[in-house]
């Protein structure tokens, strides 16, 4: 009776854990490999009619079978990657476990960040490529995708990379002209393209020039350019002060076809300055009209 | 007997009539009284200027310009529409939406025939309470005692076409599929650029300033949590309306994040957490702050004055003034803002006013004027 009972629970325990069952009179046999979306038949032994069981990530399934023949499994139930379990009962229970790998890739999941980077920054620009089969299985076996900037209608940047758990990725410093900078990566017949804009960084050598007028001052700047010669876009503010014996005039003034201007009322000698953002520009001073 | 009871009820009924008509007429603090009097005829007599005044600025809370303008002196020189356009605000501006809530007066200078009263009008608005200082000359004209009200100069603008050409943001969320990582617009890049934590009359205050480093306009709010000696934390605030919320591409910005009821001893630390969105903005309308001067005002307080100039072609019409001031070492000790009473209209200017606390005065010795808009009718 106590041999009984231990052969009983370990007879459970196989069937639980997807081992081989004590039952002699049923057998199953599954495929070593199966692809994603590929059919796939199991091999039963024995003779009679049985249930068979398939469990998986993307199927949860089961159908009366008669023993000895085969079982056929459709592209539709192994379309997901991962492990399956087959299950097969009869007078009693016997299962195998197999894989189901992921496909040729088909899609390219592409990320790039960040969407606008300021030009010549280290390290600035970076991206993970990701490739999927067509039942949108992430493939894990190692893949070459080749990986381009271009900006200006030229090639920036190339690199080879390997997939490694099915991610690749990279990171690059940005270029020193502003505008779109297309990143590209390939893989077979398989490419993604995202576009990152490159903005002028801050202000450089801001200078400005100013002169007296019935009212006052009109001051402005020269061309606004950062420090790669990039033109500042407009509407970035310049902060215009002026400050003469009767107070301090302050005024934020955008960027208009690449200069700021602002006229203000002030009398007697007058110390102009201008900032934009943290980049201070140069004292102008004016004497009295 | 059985009549006795009715004419009991009768008789409380015209008491608190009369209770009711007299304490209207000398109401403080009534609130949406359209216009006219409760009864004619029972407001005090304005044998003295404190009477005099106390019924004229009765009679504007109740917004009987009538006999608000009647008891003002003949010599004077302003004209009723002018002086109910002072009183109510025009153009959408912060005065058109404000109520007189109450007001306190007290002599200045009062003499038998002429007197000078200062008057701190307390405004309920949108934007919080708002007190005034005004003072207000009275002359005696017979055995009544009359206001002397200025003519007042409002800002006319002439028929007239102002070309505007500066930039406007627009934001378009994109059309394309599901495709992941194909649509993705980073939010602009803003940073703290100073902090500084002081504790002031009514708790601590964190203050500092933002700079959008950004090639696109922002959204911005600014947070701090404070943490305490055992690195919990115990308060939680935002920048609120001490900050120009939307900035232009390389503005900055003071910000000010009050803590009320809490002092830096039993502070170990204090986090700051600025938060950008990418909101769609104008360029237009510029304004400048003209003849910025701290001075003594007649309380003797310090404040910050100027003239908000309106150089583009729209109407603001809540101006707020936002101002950080310096250290000697360039270290912002003190954020202080204030709403214009009036609309700013194209091409002219209003008057500002911010006080700077006595704890800080002497401190100050820069200062930086933003100027956040409010306009009906969106960008």
């Amino acid at each position: 009776m106590r041999l009984f009972l231990a052969c009983a629970a370990i007879c459970l325990a196989q069937v639980h854990f997807g081992e081989v069952s004590s039952a002699q009179d049923v057998d199953i046999r599954v495929p070593s490999v199966v692809v994603a979306g590929n059919q796939a038949n199991i091999s039963t032994g024995g003779s009679g009619k049985a249930t068979f069981y398939l469990v998986g990530p993307g199927v949860s399934r089961k159908s009366d079978v008669s023993l000895g023949k085969e079982v056929f499994l459709s592209a539709q139930d192994l379309s997901v990657a991962g492990r399956y379990l087959a299950v097969l009962c009869s007078s009693a229970c016997r299962s195998a476990a197999f894989y189901v790998s992921s496909a040729q890739p088909h899609t390219l999941a592409f990320l790039v960040h960040p969407s606008r980077v300021a030009v010549a920054q280290n390290d600035a620009v970076s991206g993970v490529a990701l490739p999927f089969d067509l039942f949108d299985n992430l493939v894990l076996s190692p893949l070459g995708v080749n990986l381009q900037l271009t900006g200006g209608g030229r090639l920036l940047f190339s690199q080879a990379l390997r997939t490694r758990d099915g991610i690749a990725w990279f990171r690059s410093s940005s270029g020193r002209s502003a505008g779109a900078l297309q990143v590209t990566a390939s893989l077979d017949k398989v490419s993604a393209q995202r576009a990152v804009q490159e903005v002028a960084s801050d202000p450089c050598n801001l200078r400005i020039n100013g002169q007296r007028t019935p009212t006052g001052v009109l001051v402005q700047t020269e061309p606004v350019h950062d420090c790669a010669g990039n033109a500042v876009p407009d509407g970035t503010i310049v902060t215009f002060s002026a400050t003469d014996s009767s107070g301090k005039s302050t005024v934020d003034a955008p960027i208009k076809h690449g200069i700021a201007r602002a006229e203000m009322a002030t009398s007697g000698v007058t110390l102009i300055t201008a900032a934009s953002g943290v980049v201070m520009g140069n004292e102008l001073r004016l004497g009295s009209q | 007997m059985k009549f006795a009871l009715p004419i009991v009820l009768v008789a409380i009924t015209a008491g608190l009539m009369l209770v009711g008509v007299v304490g209207a007429a000398h109401a403080r603090g009534t609130v949406g009284i359209a216009a006219g009097s409760a009864m004619y005829g029972l407001t005090p007599k304005a044998s003295a200027p404190e009477p005099a005044l106390t019924n004229l600025l009765v009679d504007i809370q109740r917004r009987d310009w009538d006999a608000a303008f009647s008891s003002l002196s003949k010599t004077g020189g302003a004209d009723k529409q002018s002086f109910i356009e002072e009183w109510t605000g025009s153009n959408g501006s912060l005065r058109s939406f404000s109520n007189l809530e109450s007001f306190d007066s007290r002599p200045l200078h009062i003499t038998n025939d002429q007197a000078q009263m200062r008057v701190h009008l307390h405004w309920s608005t949108p934007v919080g309470p708002i007190e005034d200082v005004r003072d207000i000359h009275l002359v005696r004209e017979g055995d009544i005692w009359k206001a002397v009200w200025p003519a007042i100069v409002l800002a006319k603008v002439p028929a007239q076409v102002i070309p505007v050409t500066y930039l406007r943001w627009d934001l378009v969320n994109g059309s394309a599929g599901n495709e992941w990582g194909s649509k993705n617009i980073d939010a602009p890049h803003v940073r703290i650029i100073s902090m500084n934590a002081e504790d002031s009359s009514e708790g601590i205050a964190v203050m500092g300033e933002v700079v959008n480093e950004d090639t696109i306009p922002a959204f911005v709010n600014v947070n701090g949590t404070l943490i305490d000696g055992s690195g919990n934390p115990i308060d939680d605030e935002s920048s609120f309306d001490k900050i120009a919320h939307i900035l232009l591409p390389k503005q900055v910005t003071p910000y000010r994040i009050d803590f009320p009821g809490f002092r830096l001893k039993k502070i170990k630390d204090v986090r700051m957490d600025v938060k950008a969105a990418l909101v769609p903005a104008s360029a237009d309308p510029v304004i400048g702050v003209m003849n910025q001067k701290v001075e003594t005002d007649v309380q003797g307080k310090s404040v910050l004055h100027g003239d908000l100039l309106n150089e583009s072609g729209r109407t603001v019409n809540i101006p707020h003034v936002i101002a950080s001031f310096y250290d000697n070492n360039g270290k912002v000790v003190w954020v202080a803002d204030g709403y214009v009473d009036g609309a700013l209209l194209p091409q002219s200017s209003e008057p500002f006013a911010v006080e700077i606390p006595r704890s800080v005065a002497a401190e100050v010795q820069n200062f930086h004027v933003v100027v956040n808009q409010y306009s009906l009718g969106g960008l």
